[in-house]
């Protein structure tokens, strides 16, 4: 046997392992939904065939397009506000905060994340309820005479999000700015650049990666989740998630679930093809 | 040599007594109430078993776990009163022997023989129940405005409802209010139940489960829980006096639910201890003042086991009252589960 051949079969030795585990967990569950999603319910009973009334549903049934619509527009939003908070906090950490004291300044961002995900949304609704820390603080010194009506908004939704993936955000922004050369920037500036010209030119474009990927990463997370807007939202608008959860938990429903599962999923793929020109899941 | 490998056997087999991983145990698909260390651990003690509850929500839920685990996996299942039937026609669970079970000391309405059994034979017993109805605080609210349902959509408590994330007993409560029984739902008057559904959501800030429900009660987030009952506020009530609950004059719902043995257990005669010590007085006043919720018990001599101030909690004094005025969740064939649950979902994403 060459050597060659050798190292080819060695290659698929190693990569075996991870190529079953992804068909045995990934690809064999996710065709099984797929089959599922063109199932029938006749009664309570799942009548196997072949038949797309679920995804003619989907796209037709005003409820359900509004809960697609509804999980988007947070997702965007929650996404370009997280970018938007996290790039200052990462490069202030990685360029204000000496090098000593960056793990410390890293470890106090993330430290939310050490509680209960489902807690902390919870934790979330005591700060934002009518008789809340921030209403309370607002009242007391005298900035509003009404409490506000934060909680079971999206705005809540909004905030509980961007609060987890701040975090996340800046992580992989930090990741990606540590690792820039700081020559670059004083080129950039030798050569008359302004402070913004190196951020927009050189600084920006060096660190498109992390930030596309954390945004990336934002949006498959928040787009999937429905303890948020169910808790801090308090059910005032349904998203894609909570109507999967329904289908499943009240109703039953495993095909038209599973409808919406890749429907859920065909919007994660377009999105990993809209950034996968900087996504570079190695920087995470 | 001999000797020594009889030790050695003894002390192997003591090992594995002392284990307690290896230990009987008995798996029951449970709704929270029963993860109350308080109620399990007495059983626990008394039979030398470890008891591994699975929590589940919606009958859906709980009859897709069946579904999907092998005989013998399941051993105990609490479920909602009025599905007992189906899980019976889903062949989830096994014949239990009436005579041995008390409940001829149970409150009359519950014993739910037309639930419980099915073809003569009984599949389980009823365990403890409640109400869905109307919860607030008193100190917020005027007590008389919660006599009449129709207050709620007068705009004179817009955005301070909530209304508890479960169509069936809402629903019922929105048919109450237009003078249906639950019994009566049909496809034909859902449709009348549209209108009123989304007017209550319309003055309401929210539609929340059981916990988020609380919380906001507990916080002044909202003032008055929709579906609401003891359930929901006993939990609260010692730290929150004015949080209460009454029945109006329309009516509420009677919320039920029961316990059997699963078809296919492998130890049947263990899940039917379990059974027999959850209906037991003591068992039942345990269950009655879990820590996820409190309820009515079903048997009613477990009265001798509660306090004086846990009765005043669940209104024991009331209970004939109570029983008399409220109705049982709409029992929905299949298509009308569906028509209702799109009513809902419609509610909802209002």
């Amino acid at each position: 046997m060459s050597l060659a051949a050798k190292d080819r079969r060695l290659g698929w030795g190693l990569i075996a392992p991870a190529l079953i585990w992804t068909a045995a967990f990934f690809i064999l569950p996710f065709l099984a939904m797929l089959a599922l999603s063109f199932a029938t319910m006749d009664g309570r009973e799942v009548v196997r065939g072949f038949d797309p009334g679920n995804y003619v549903r989907i796209f037709t049934d005003p409820t359900m397009l509004g809960a697609l619509g509804n999980s988007l527009e947070i997702t965007v939003v929650v996404t370009v506000i997280s970018v938007l908070l996290a790039y200052p906090l990462a490069a202030i950490i990685a360029f204000r905060v000496p090098a000593q004291w960056q793990r410390l300044a890293l470890l106090m961002a993330v430290l939310p994340f050490w509680t209960s995900y489902v807690v902390r949304s919870y934790s979330w609704l005591l700060v934002l309820g009518q008789n809340g820390v921030v209403n309370k603080a607002l009242m007391g010194l005298g900035v509003m005479a009404e409490p506000l009506e934060i909680a079971s908004t999206r705005a809540a939704t909004v905030i509980g999000f961007v609060h987890f993936f701040v975090m996340l955000l800046t992580l992989t922004i930090y990741a990606n700015l540590i690792q820039l050369p700081p020559n670059y920037a004083r080129a950039a500036q030798d050569l008359g650049a302004s402070r913004w010209q190196t951020f927009t030119h050189v600084i920006l474009p060096l660190t498109l990666p992390g930030v596309v990927t954390g945004a990336f990463l934002t949006f498959v997370l928040c787009i999937g989740d429905y303890i948020t807007p169910q808790i801090l939202g308090g059910n005032a608008e349904l998203t894609l998630p909570q109507l999967i959860m329904l289908q499943l938990g009240r109703s039953g429903n495993f095909p038209l679930a599973s409808a919406l599962s890749v429907v859920l999923m065909a919007v994660v793929t377009l999105a990993y093809f809209a950034s996968s020109r900087w996504l570079r899941l190695d920087r995470v | 040599m001999e000797k020594r490998m009889t030790r050695t056997l003894s002390a192997i087999a003591l090992l594995l007594t002392a284990t307690p991983g290896l230990a009987q145990e008995l798996n029951a698909l449970v709704w929270c109430d029963h993860t109350d260390p308080a109620l399990i651990a007495p059983f626990e003690e008394k039979f030398g078993v470890k008891v591994n509850l699975k929590e589940y929500e919606g009958t859906a839920a709980g009859l897709a776990i069946l579904e999907q685990s092998q005989p013998g996996d399941w051993d105990v299942l609490v479920i909602d009163a009025v599905d007992v039937k189906r899980a019976v026609e889903g062949g989830h669970l096994a014949e239990i022997p009436a005579d041995k079970l008390p409940t001829a000391d149970f409150f009359p309405e519950l014993v739910m023989a037309e639930n419980n059994t099915v073809d003569g034979k009984t599949y389980a017993v009823t365990e403890k129940f409640g109400y869905n109805t109307i919860s607030y605080d008193k100190s917020k609210v005027d007590p008389a405005d919660m006599a009449d349902m129709a207050t709620l959509t007068s705009g004179k408590y817009d955005g301070r409802i909530g209304i508890y994330d479960y169509y069936l007993p809402v629903l019922g409560l929105v048919a109450l209010g237009q003078g249906i029984n639950t019994s009566d739902i049909s496809a034909d008057n859902l449709g009348s139940l549209k209108d009123p559904l989304m007017a209550l959501r319309a003055a309401s800030k929210q539609v929340a489960d059981v916990v988020s429900a609380q919380t906001a009660l507990a916080t002044g987030e909202v003032d008055i829980i929709v579906g609401g009952g003891e359930w929901l506020t006993a939990v609260l009530a010692a730290e929150n006096p004015n949080l209460d609950w009454t029945i109006p004059t329309q009516g509420a719902l009677r919320w039920a639910q029961s316990i059997g043995v699963v078809a296919g257990s492998t130890q049947p005669d263990l899940a039917l201890e379990f059974v027999s010590y959850i209906v037991s007085p003591e068992g039942q006043a345990r269950l009655a003042t879990s820590s996820c919720y409190w309820g009515m018990p079903a048997n009613a001599k477990a009265g001798d086991a509660l306090t004086p101030e846990q009765k005043a909690v669940l209104r024991w004094d009331q209970q004939p009252d109570f029983l008399a005025r409220a109705q049982l969740y709409p029992i929905p064939d299949a298509a009308l589960d569906t028509a209702m649950q799109d009513l809902w979902t419609e509610m909802l994403a209002q």
